[in-house]
């Protein structure tokens, strides 16, 4: 029975981590095939099967006038754009879900469940009925094709998603520790930084991924509400499709946008196993 | 200087949590809340610390209005029935949490938190994690974390209710040690418990709560003895007290076909209807006494709990041994005469073998 179980198992892991790998594989050898590899069949060792060459790679980072596409501005785009609203986004959902889960609104009919639910319902809306309000706001304001117009845009797309982790998890933690934390002489702001914050780590995490995730890999309001001045990394990538699909240098430039997710991804791992709240209550 | 409530009210939903509770409450004393689950008691402690507001009624303490004072400037302490510490501290920073907020310094937090682990038997437990201490463990870290603060209201809202029966034992004494040495004449303990021996044990002065009401207050000896209400007498004994629905006349007792001679301390009432008070340990079995039917038997640790009916009486008595019986078996059983309580119809005490009568 243990034997048989532990065959089962590890078997579904060899076959579900080819699954995840292949992939991966597959477009880091086309990263460095041309345009004769790559229509000359599969082929996946290098130097055996084809000639490795970096022309894929180079073309990401020379400029458009040596034929290049460049896409290391995009790339930092992205990243600032992603991490500042991300930061903004736990920031502010932190707070808001805090107050949620503590205290009592009433507005009429409307009470906390009811605000929970308009956060979530942000992400509910397919993104194409937002597109057209967000283009017009934009314009109004003159945020239109600017960095801090899209990271108003991805704080109203990333702070639901904070917002709902964050309420879920400030529930799960114990009134009683903010109240023994008020009575051992915090006042209600040192209560939540000194108390509640620290043991919220793994749900900051949680949250924290899920917005770098949903803001990284956002390509339709990139798409929409961009045009020249400014342009970000999955927009750029589709861009790279012209007459001729570069398959080398489109692998290149999807595995360099997911390595930051990658990473992400391996410390994250290591720390929510680590992060528990057991202890707090029995 | 006492702190003293007037008619606290509290009615958040359609039950009362607390409903017109006044006290008085000096320094230097312990007092007991007893009541069942939902009588009010962690409202009240809540109210007293602060966490509550009522929504009628005063608290005074050292002549200040109590209900402007915010919860971190009262200087209440507070451990709850589940263990609460801080997950992300250890032990010491745990204890030492109070102390840092107030800003006392670094080597005098060392000594006094010492001191406060040493008292509750954590020693060398101080760089432990919370996590890895069990729950009576948890639990004197939070009593220590109590305790270094010297505040001069100490909240214990059922500390020993979640623990194992043998930890809860040892818990027990080394709380009334604690109470007995290290309590200062400037401090007010409240115990809330829904026990009667750990009230009795305290023997500070015991409040019974039901309902949101104050049903009596007074020294725990007292509301053994005297229970002011039937009521009173079921909360303040476990196994609750037994009420036999009785009639007086012509000097016997009279329920159910049995007939028992009146005891001195009854003699004295009007022939009446009565509800009559018997203790579980009150009860014992008799080849010579009256026929009661076995409904269920309940072995507890060394004694077992009988279940009793005769008619449409149903008794509770407690045997100091561990016996097996089967439903519906008959059983002979007697009471102990002399120890009988009689409650005229409102409940109202009547009278008491210890000579109580609030009639």
């Amino acid at each position: 029975m243990g034997k048989l179980y532990k065959f089962l198992k590890y078997s579904f892991i060899t076959i579900w981590t080819v699954f995840v790998v292949a992939p991966f594989l597959w477009a880091l050898t086309t990263s460095f095939k041309d345009f004769n590899s790559v229509n000359g069949g599969a082929t996946y060792i290098p130097w055996v099967d084809f000639e490795p060459k970096l022309e894929g790679w180079k073309v990401l980072i020379k400029s458009p006038a040596n034929g290049g596409v460049d896409i290391i501005e995009p790339y930092f785009n992205s990243l600032f754009v992603t991490c500042t609203a991300s930061l903004i986004s736990i920031v502010l959902g932190t707070l808001s879900a805090y107050a949620l889960s503590r205290f009592t609104f009433k507005a009429g009919f409307v009470k906390n469940n009811d605000i929970t639910f308009f956060f979530i319902s942000q992400r509910i809306m397919p993104p194409i009925v937002l597109s057209i309000p967000f283009f017009l706001f934009l314009g109004a304001i003159n945020l239109l094709d600017s960095l801090i117009g899209l990271i108003v845009v991805y704080i109203v797309l990333l702070m639901p998603i904070a917002v709902w982790i964050m309420v879920d998890f400030f529930n799960k933690v114990p009134r009683e520790i903010d109240e023994t934390a008020l009575i051992d002489g915090c006042n209600p702001y040192q209560a939540f930084f000194k108390v509640v914050l620290p043991n919220s780590v793994p749900g900051l995490i949680v949250a924290g991924m899920f917005c770098i995730i949903f803001g990284w890999i956002d390509f339709f309001f990139a798409f929409i509400l961009t045009f020249t001045e400014v342009q970000l990394l999955p927009v750029k990538i589709v861009a790279l499709n012209s007459s001729i699909t570069p398959w080398w240098s489109l692998s290149a430039s999807a595995l360099v946008s997911v390595a930051p997710l990658i990473i992400v991804a391996f410390i994250v791992e290591r720390y929510l196993s680590k992060g528990n709240l057991s202890g707090a209550i029995k | 200087m006492n702190l003293i409530a007037e008619n606290l009210l509290y009615k958040p939903d359609e039950q009362f949590h607390l409903n017109e509770v006044s006290f008085n409450f000096k320094k230097g004393n312990i007092y007991t809340i007893l009541g069942r689950t939902l009588s009010g008691k962690t409202t009240l402690l809540k109210t007293i610390a602060g966490l509550l507001t009522p929504d009628k009624g005063a608290i005074q303490f050292e002549d200040k209005d109590f209900l402007k004072v915010p919860v971190w400037e009262r200087n209440v302490a507070m451990v709850y029935q589940q263990f609460i510490n801080y997950p992300h501290l250890n032990v010491f920073e745990n204890v030492a949490f109070p102390l840092k907020q107030r800003k006392v310094d670094n080597q005098e937090i060392n000594d006094v938190v010492l001191k406060s682990l040493k008292s509750v038997g954590l020693e060398g437990y101080e760089k432990r994690k919370i996590q890895e201490l069990s729950g009576g463990q948890q639990q004197r870290v939070s009593l220590a974390r109590s305790l270094v603060k010297n505040a001069k209201i100490l909240l214990l809202d059922e500390p020993l209710v979640n623990l194992d029966y043998k930890l809860r034992e040892q818990l027990r004494e080394e709380f009334k040690n604690i109470f007995s040495q290290g309590l200062s004449e400037e401090s007010i303990v409240i115990f809330s418990t829904t026990d009667p021996r750990e009230a009795m044990e305290l023997n500070g002065e015991v409040i019974v709560l039901d309902e949101g009401k104050v049903l009596q207050v007074g020294p725990a000896k007292e509301i053994f003895e005297n229970p002011k209400t039937l009521k009173v007498a079921e909360i303040s004994n476990d196994p609750p007290m037994n009420i036999l629905t009785a009639n007086i006349e012509s000097n016997k007792i009279k329920f159910e076909g049995i007939e028992i001679d009146i005891p001195n301390h009854l003699s004295n009432l009007k022939d009446n209807n009565f509800n009559l008070g018997v203790r579980a340990s009150d009860i014992e079995l008799n080849e010579k006494g009256f026929e009661f039917e076995v409904e269920l038997a309940e072995i507890s640790g060394s004694e077992t709990l009988l279940h009793l009916t005769r008619g449409d009486t149903k008794l509770i008595t407690s045997i100091e041994e561990v016996m097996n019986f089967n439903i519906h078996d008959k059983v002979k059983i007697s009471f102990n005469i002399t120890k009988v309580y009689a409650f005229n119809e409102s409940g109202i005490l009547a009278s008491s073998p210890f000579g109580g009568s609030y009639v």
